[in-house]
């Protein structure tokens, strides 16, 4: 697993490796299954979270476009999924002081990604593989192998936002 | 009295959505490459050059701009001599399935808003006029909801100044601020009642811009230093376009209708 934790808000980075996608419904089911214990359908620790619905795969591509959503729609269940070892969360947008604190207790990292660029992060995208909740369609959780993939530091280990205090 | 075939609806509505989704209008392309020139910062240059790129990768891997390809919003103008055989609705319904699915774009659609469920293509929302002559002009608006979420509607006083009404306009846009994909393209719909004062800011984003009013108010917001992404620099919006309606003596109404740089359209006359 990388390491995140030096990396200051405003730093680009290229990353390559593992990321899940998941939105609204995604963790509302996720959350409910830390809740009543029952088994989550992907490791936590460690894992990379991307705010991610992408479009239908379009016919000899890997995935359709895949830019971020709105990062704030997930704001409270975020604080409890870097609790169960998430170690970043990849949208957009500016988070709530709830979600800074949790980053900073836990440890973890919120990143920024190019906002309505889905075409072109669609090209950093290598593999991708449905993990979970397939009724759910494009807000299944998907395990995406990306190369190179264009990430902003948005809130650092410190606890620092890039949109500063709100 | 002119007959029109639902299923020349159905084709042209289809046709209408890949377009919209595929292809940046050239016109938002031109207002992100002349606001490049004008950004001193290197970050919001950066944020801004990657959107033209993914522009025009997306034209050449048929590649939707934007993985969120809106809730589709169908304009039917109708001429009066126009009589369709066959079911409107259907038509447009059928049409914009079609062109979702050969495009692959995203079935975004839920059928119902509070059981929420599997999702779809389809309905779109449609809007219909009668006007005058014996051709239909269609236009495809994919909203995305990214934007669409940030929509504000307040009822002013009628004897509110245009300066609490240009304050409003300027908050929405703060409020907004760096989740909905700025810079912007800002619709403001005044007048009418509430509900139509929100269409009138949905139109507005179809529209040119000419005023005063939307030129200050441009430059006003894009002092609001949020720029793309968020992250500061001299685009925050890209246009502000105001449509406006006669009201009633007792009211003002304002909507503020938000729109992310991903503002997408297209039209066809049949
Ligand atoms: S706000 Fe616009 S550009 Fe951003 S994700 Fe939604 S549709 Fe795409």
């Amino acid at each position: 697993m990388k390491d995140f934790h030096d990396l200051k808000i405003g730093q680009q980075i290229k990353f390559s490796g593992t990321v899940y996608t998941a939105r609204d419904q995604a963790h509302k089911r996720l959350v409910s299954a830390i809740k009543a214990n029952k088994k989550i359908p992907f490791d936590l620790k460690g894992a990379i979270i991307y705010y991610c619905g992408p479009t239908k795969t379009p016919k000899g591509k890997v995935i359709g476009a895949c830019g971020p959503t709105t990062s704030s729609r997930m704001d409270e269940f975020a604080p409890i999924l870097l609790r169960q070892g998430v170690s970043a969360m990849i949208g957009k947008g500016n988070r709530s002081p709830e979600v800074v604190k949790a980053v900073k207790q836990y440890r973890g990292i919120y990143f920024l990604t190019y906002a309505g660029c889905g075409a072109l992060l669609a090209k950093c995208v290598k593999a991708k593989k449905l993990i979970a909740y397939a009724d759910l369609g494009p807000e299944a959780i998907y395990k995406l192998e990306v190369k190179d993939f264009p990430l902003i530091v948005g809130i650092d280990a410190k606890g620092r936002n890039i949109y500063g205090k709100n | 009295m002119r007959i029109i075939k639902s299923q020349k609806i159905r084709a042209a509505v289809s046709a209408l959505c890949v377009k919209a989704n595929l292809f940046l209008q050239p016109d938002i392309l031109a207002l992100l490459k002349a606001a490049q020139k004008k950004e001193k910062s290197k970050r919001a240059q950066e944020i801004l050059a990657s959107i033209i790129k993914n522009a025009a990768y997306a034209r050449q891997n048929k590649l939707a701009i934007c993985q969120d390809t809106g809730m589709p919003i169908v304009f039917l103008q109708i001429g009066q001599d126009v009589r369709i055989a066959g079911s409107l609705a259907a038509a447009v319904n059928q049409g914009v399935a079609d062109g979702y699915r050969q495009a692959s774009l995203r079935n975004s659609i839920i059928q119902d808003p509070l059981a929420r469920g599997k999702s779809g293509f389809t309905p779109a929302v449609i809007h219909t006029e009668i006007i005058a002559g014996n051709k239909i002009k269609i236009t495809v608006l994919p909203k995305g909801f990214g934007c669409e979420n940030k929509t504000q509607l307040k009822m002013f006083k009628p004897t509110a100044g245009i300066a609490e009404i240009k304050k409003f306009i300027l908050d929405a846009v703060k409020s907004a601020g760096p989740d909905a994909c700025p810079p912007y393209v800002v619709g403001v719909g005044i007048g009418g009642t509430a509900d139509y004062a929100c269409l009138l800011a949905k139109k507005a984003l179809l529209g040119k811009t000419s005023t005063k009013l939307e030129a200050d108010l441009l430059k006003e917001i894009n002092k609001l230093n949020i720029g793309p992404m968020g992250l500061g620099g001299k685009t925050t919006a890209l246009a502000v376009k105001v449509k406006t309606y006669p009201t009633h003596i007792a009211g003002l109404p304002v909507c503020v209708n938000i729109s992310c740089h991903a503002t997408r359209s297209a039209s066809r006359v049949i």
